[in-house]
């Protein structure tokens, strides 16, 4: 990797001021994604500000019902935690399944939504959770932060900060792992809420998205069969050396049945 | 260069480095402790995890720089003088190593392992081994280490 | 037996440095004023080097010196086996140069050698320097190597091929199947793999002006192969003034055997700039250097009269070397191959013909098992495919064709002479483990759940413990294959044994240490083994083709023999008796009928300190040392059985039970021979479920380069294996050793392919490539059959 300037800030504010300063800087969160990138020399940032050391980022709390999430807490935390259990049981199961376990214990959820990676397992849930992404200049709704692949609302020096999960009544998750990565081939989120059901599908597209055809089959009837029965079309959908996009498309109505079976 | 300290396997540890400089690089390169292995360059086999705080992590995926101030334990601090830490003792009565290469990442990922869940299932063994790649064994006689060395180390 | 003798489950000697992390690999070593190497490689799979500009690189932060082709004056790296082809005329061998002169070959190519105060400081001036290419079409494909219009690697090599050779007799091979009452046709490839050994490739070359003499630590599993290779024929350096030192290396798997680039140019340029030099590869680098496996493309036919018994194969292999050929790349796919397609059965007549072919990719060359995964493969696939097109149960048609228990010694019609073996008995203990029998319910009650549940049988044979030195020099082998061990015996009575063999995880340490304790009558404690050292060791093969107990082994046993006759005279002179009538038994020498008796230890002090001693007939001293050369190959057999489960909804296979019977001859340690076998079926599953390696046909880019996409197996995707033994000694070694190291990765792909599609076939799939992926299998149940009449 090319060498760059390292900064902890003690906190958001610092972190953004850093940020402001150096136009070339990047945010490193966990690091599970950003650090192997720079091992490959695919990106020089001139400067890292590490988000490690600052304490407000850190923790979970319930809120307002709901499950508020600190950027900077790692998936084990999340994975463990008893009132995520408690709440969103769907949440602490994705969160036990992301990576590996020493992934789970530097990973973050900031991060892991931050970098939008098409094959991310965090934005299915935040997607269908119709979650709320507090930055450090806003609130962003999950329905408007996914923009593309790698791509996400954040505007530059923006910082996530926490992730409120309003609560569902019921929600599962249901991954189909790539056998070498185990990154998400296709995962499936779905939540039945008091506003009705949303499906979100990660690992399929350039990024998590809700898919219409899930929701309204499961709208009408919330079974594994009503979900199982949806064709989904392939095109468009992600294609690789592991799956076609035939069979990710297969794969999505599979992965939406079995999250209906395991939601609770 | 900026300077890092830390605590390693219990001693006070510190030396210029890169901003750019590993964890793994920083113990093997900077303090000799060459146990701690780098099996690959994408984070997939675990050779090189060790122990920050409490937690198992992958040290070649991580700053020298961002460990600072923290305890880290690598392969060469678990035992204890001459006796072996349970899960190595384990690891031996087993056959759970053959060449070595993977044996440190693969004893410190299993402590942390058993330390999150003192009663593992065979599947959660095998789930919780996920992040470590052994090319020799198989895994079937680390599986069964990892259940000895979970017994263990209640004992 | 003792609880550390022959047949004990003695814990390993060596495990206590590696549980402690103070095992000593590659690049643990530091030498005083290191310098460290980066090699830049072609990022493209067939180029012409136009102009190499590395005047901005040479004066960056801490380069010590920049070598491309233009500055390397030795010589290439050598083949250590010649082929010939039908017609008599020799494989075309071209040059492999460690550094690239003017032409790029594969992605990966070394192109410049960057040493620096850092290996960063290396790196971050290799991408100053400035390259430009002058891109060529590139052939990446098995199959289509030798077509007209394919891209051509080597001028020199006509429609790329490499060799085209064949074995056997074509005239009564022809003559069986004119006379079939049914011909069975399959056409199978055996994917390339990556063999992944969990250490990468390392090399630290250390010149000293001084005295004139290289050291190069190196990850090999044969340092003196590595020294005879490089010393004689890439540097002109003679062996005395060349140290090989292979320490603890962290698997190899075969890809550790060859002689690399890396190794010949750090030992070079150490002398060119004064200092040792480090090299250690990147996972991504080794994913695009390391000799690769497998990769053949078949098509091969079985005659069988009505009852199906086999009268004749037919056989026709492409075989793929890669952009050069790799030390021992030529016998793979012919010598290790064709002369295994015999199998476990009495096929009377038999015609293989091998066409290797060079392609636009990395070196291809052994990989655990080298040759005969390829053969039982291709065996086990066709002979399932008869039973099923002959309507016969899948393990009659196999018991009908095995050659009988009373056969042996057994000569096949491609040139080897079995010489043990019991084929039935390890073929019922599986059946019996597997539950072969109840199987059907099993099926059943899978079905009742949704899932497809199949069982695979393979029952294999292969040929290791390699080899005999006359026999493979005669077939093209450039070099002996004996091995050479030395016994010697301290003033104390304690044993540091050296051995030839290198033990990369193989437990040579404990195993070859319970062989000379249990001989010597001494306690294992008093027995070290070293290794990897050719400044310790006289000479060396090394290890490879389940040789090491087989061959190394019994070089140890006669060296040994030397010790106890040697020792026999001294303890004749200090009990007055003669030398024919002392006895020699659990560690002390007696007189027959007497009551004199004198210990090992005695002796061996008495050797070193030779007061009351028959100095005028023997010197003092107790060292020997002995050379094994092997009568015949080695040949372990057995029966492997998987047992899977799909589940139709995503392709997914899981396996459910294997069990594998092997006939490993003698077993020293038993806790290791199991480890072996585990092993080498994790391989064996890997490359029938898991692994392959893709390059793209158009950029010959390799699309499964790294760890991300190249699928290793993980704990979670393996079962535990039900695993035994069944020996029959081998009948040409003093051991009746005949190896494990490669025997699950040999016998397990096919037993793991033909469950997947016995589980598949209710919907009338009969055919599935390796690996079967979840995707793979996904398709063949859209494309079967039952299914599209459903639909």
């Amino acid at each position: 990797m090319h060498d760059f300037g390292y900064h902890r800030p003690a906190s958001a504010a610092d972190a953004a001021g850093l940020l402001a300063k150096n136009a070339e800087a990047k945010v490193v969160a966990g690091g599970m994604t950003l650090i192997p990138t720079l091992k490959q020399r695919l990106a020089q940032p001139s400067d890292l500000v590490d988000l490690g050391g600052i304490a407000e980022l850190k923790g979970i709390k319930a809120e307002a019902g709901g499950i508020t999430i600190g950027a900077m807490t790692p998936h084990a935390d999340v994975a463990r935690s008893t009132e995520v259990q408690k709440t969103i049981p769907a949440l602490s199961a994705l969160a036990g399944g992301i990576g590996d376990p020493l992934v789970r214990n530097r990973g973050t959820i900031g991060g892991s939504v931050a970098n939008s990676d098409p094959a991310a397992d965090y934005p299915a849930a935040v997607l269908a959770l119709g979650a709320t992404i507090r930055t450090n200049k806003r609130e962003i709704k999950a329905d408007d932060f996914f923009k593309g692949m790698f791509e996400t609302a954040l505007q530059d020096g923006e910082i996530i900060t926490a992730i409120h999960f309003p609560k569902p009544d019921k929600a599962g998750y249901s991954k189909f792992p790539n056998p070498a990565s185990r990154y998400a081939i296709v995962g499936v989120f779905v939540a039945k809420t008091g506003g009705g059901v949303r499906v979100a599908v990660t690992g399929a597209g350039p990024c998590a998205y809700r898919s219409k055809e899930l929701e309204s089959a499961l709208s009408s009837n919330f079974t594994p069969d009503s979900a199982k029965a949806v064709k989904i079309n392939a095109a468009g959908l992600n294609s690789d050396l592991h799956a076609t996009a035939a069979y990710r498309a297969h794969l999505v109505s599979v992965m939406a049945a079995r999250a209906v079976a395991a939601a609770s | 260069m900026p300077t890092v300290e830390m605590t390693v396997n219990g001693k006070r540890a510190s030396a210029q480095v890169e901003g750019r400089t590993l964890l793994v690089q920083f113990l093997r390169e900077k303090l000799g402790l060459t146990g701690t292995h780098v099996g690959c360059d994408t984070s997939q086999c675990g050779a090189c995890v060790v122990d920050i705080d409490g937690r198992a992590v992958k040290s070649c995926t991580m700053l020298a720089l961002q460990a600072a101030g923290a305890k880290v334990t690598t392969i060469e601090g678990l035992a204890n003088g001459e006796t072996l830490h349970p899960m190595q003792e384990a690891f031996r009565d087993n056959h759970g190593l053959q060449c070595g290469f993977c044996t440190p990442g693969m004893v410190m990922t299993a402590i942390d392992l058993v330390n999150n869940n003192p009663n593992p299932s065979e599947e959660q063994i095998r789930h919780g081994l996920e992040g470590n790649i052994c090319r020799c064994t198989g895994y079937h006689n680390i599986v069964k280490a990892v259940r000895a060395g979970a017994a263990a180390m209640k004992g | 037996m003792t609880a550390t003798g022959i047949g004990a489950a003695v814990k390993r000697k060596e495990d206590y440095r590696f549980l402690t992390g103070q095992g000593t690999y590659t690049d643990d070593i530091n030498r005083h004023g290191q310098t460290y190497a980066y090699i830049l490689r072609s990022p493209h799979a067939h180029a012409e080097i136009a102009k190499i500009d590395a005047s901005a690189a040479k004066s960056a932060p801490g380069v010590i010196a920049i070598f491309t082709g233009a500055d390397y004056d030795k010589g290439g790296l050598p083949a250590g086996w010649q082929i010939h082809s039908k017609d008599g005329s020799p494989m075309v061998e071209p040059p492999h140069l460690p550094l690239c002169k003017d032409r790029v070959r594969h992605v990966g190519d070394q192109v410049a050698l960057v040493i620096a105060e850092t290996y960063a400081q290396a790196k971050d001036a290799a991408e100053l320097i400035n390259i430009t290419y002058k891109e060529l079409p590139a052939i990446v494909s098995t199959a289509n190597a030798d077509k007209q219009g394919s891209a051509q690697v080597w001028p020199e090599a006509k429609n790329n091929v490499c060799y085209d050779w064949h074995l056997g007799d074509k005239a009564a091979t022809d003559a069986a199947f004119a006379k079939a009452a049914h011909v069975t046709k399959i056409d199978l490839v055996n994917q390339r793999l990556v063999p992944n050994a969990m250490e990468p490739r390392a090399a630290i070359g250390d010149y000293d002006r001084a005295t004139g003499e290289y050291t190069l630590f190196t990850t090999s599993q044969n340092p003196h192969v590595i020294r005879l290779l490089m010393g004689a024929f890439v540097l002109q350096i003679p062996e005395h003034k060349l140290r090989v030192v292979a320490p603890d290396v962290g698997g190899g798997f075969g890809s550790k055997i060859f002689h690399y680039a890396e190794e010949a140019l750090v030992t070079w340029a150490s002398a060119k700039v004064n200092r040792p030099i480090k090299w250690t590869a990147e996972r991504s680098e080794s994913f695009i250097t390391d000799a690769q496996g497998r990769d053949h493309v078949s098509h091969a036919e079985l005659a069988m009269d009505k009852d199906g018994k086999f009268l004749g194969l037919r056989v026709s292999t492409i075989a793929n070397m890669g952009a050069y050929l790799s030390t021992f790349a030529p016998c793979v796919p012919t010598y290790l191959y064709a002369t295994l397609l015999a199998g476990v059965y009495t096929t009377p007549a038999i015609y293989a013909e091998v066409k290797a072919v060079f392609t636009n990719t990395v070196v291809v060359d052994a990989y655990r098992g080298a040759g005969r995964p390829e053969a039982t493969y291709l065996l086990e696939r066709l002979v399932d495919k008869a039973a099923r097109e002959m309507k016969m149960d899948r393990v009659e048609i196999r018991r009908k064709n095995f050659i009988p228990r009373d056969a042996f010694p057994y000569q096949t019609p491609v040139a080897l002479q079995y010489d043990s073996g019991d084929y039935h008995t390890t073929l019922e203990m599986a059946l019996k483990s597997s539950g072969w029998a109840e199987f059907e319910s099993r099926r059943a009650e899978a079905k009742k759940r949704g899932k497809l549940r199949g069982i695979g049988i393979s029952t294999y044979l292969e040929a290791c413990g390699i080899a005999p030195s006359a026999v493979v020099g005669s077939l093209g082998a450039r070099a002996g294959l004996y091995e050479c061990g030395s016994i010697r015996v301290h003033p104390t009575g304690s044993v540091t044994v050296f051995t030839g063999t290198h033990s990369h995880g193989q437990g040579h340490e404990t195993t070859f240490a319970q062989l000379v304790s249990d001989t010597l009558g001494i306690p294992i404690e008093n027995v070290d083994v070293s290794h990897g050292d050719t400044n310790k060791i006289p000479f060396g093969m090394g290890t490879y083709g389940s040789r090491s107990l087989a061959v190394g082994g019994s070089a140890l046993v006669k060296a040994m023999d030397k010790i106890i006759a040697k020792a026999k005279r001294i303890a004749a002179h200090l009990m007055e008796a003669s030398v024919a009538d002392v006895e020699f038994k659990n560690g002390t020498f007696t007189v027959a009928g007497t009551d004199k008796s004198v210990p090992f230890g005695t002796v061996a002090l008495t050797a070193y300190v030779p007061h009351n001693y028959p100095i005028t007939e023997l010197e003092p001293g107790l060292e020997e040392t002995a050379f094994y050369d092997p009568l015949n190959f080695t040949y372990p057999g057995g029966t492997h059985i998987c047992e899977v489960e799909v589940d139709p909804d995503t392709g997914v296979t899981k396996i459910v039970n294997f069990t594998a019977v092997d006939d490993v001859g003698r077993v020293i340690n038993p806790m290791i021979v199991e480890g072996q076998v585990h092993g080498g079926v994790a391989q064996g599953i890997g490359q029938a479920l898991l692994e392959r390696c893709v390059y793209d046909e158009q950029s010959g880019q390799l699309l499964t380069g790294s760890l991300m996409d190249y699928c290793m197996p993980r704990a979670d995707d393996l079962p535990n294996f039900k695993v035994a033994t069944h020996a029959t000694m081998c009948t040409h070694n003093p051991i009746g050793a005949k190896g494990v190291g490669e025997v699950g990765a040999i016998g397990s792909p096919p037993a793991v392919i033909n469950a997947v599609i016995d589980a598949l076939s209710p919907l009338g799939v009969t055919d599935i490539s390796m690996p079967a992926t979840p995707l793979k299998v996904w398709q063949a149940i859209q494309g079967a059959p039952a299914k599209m009449a459903a639909e």
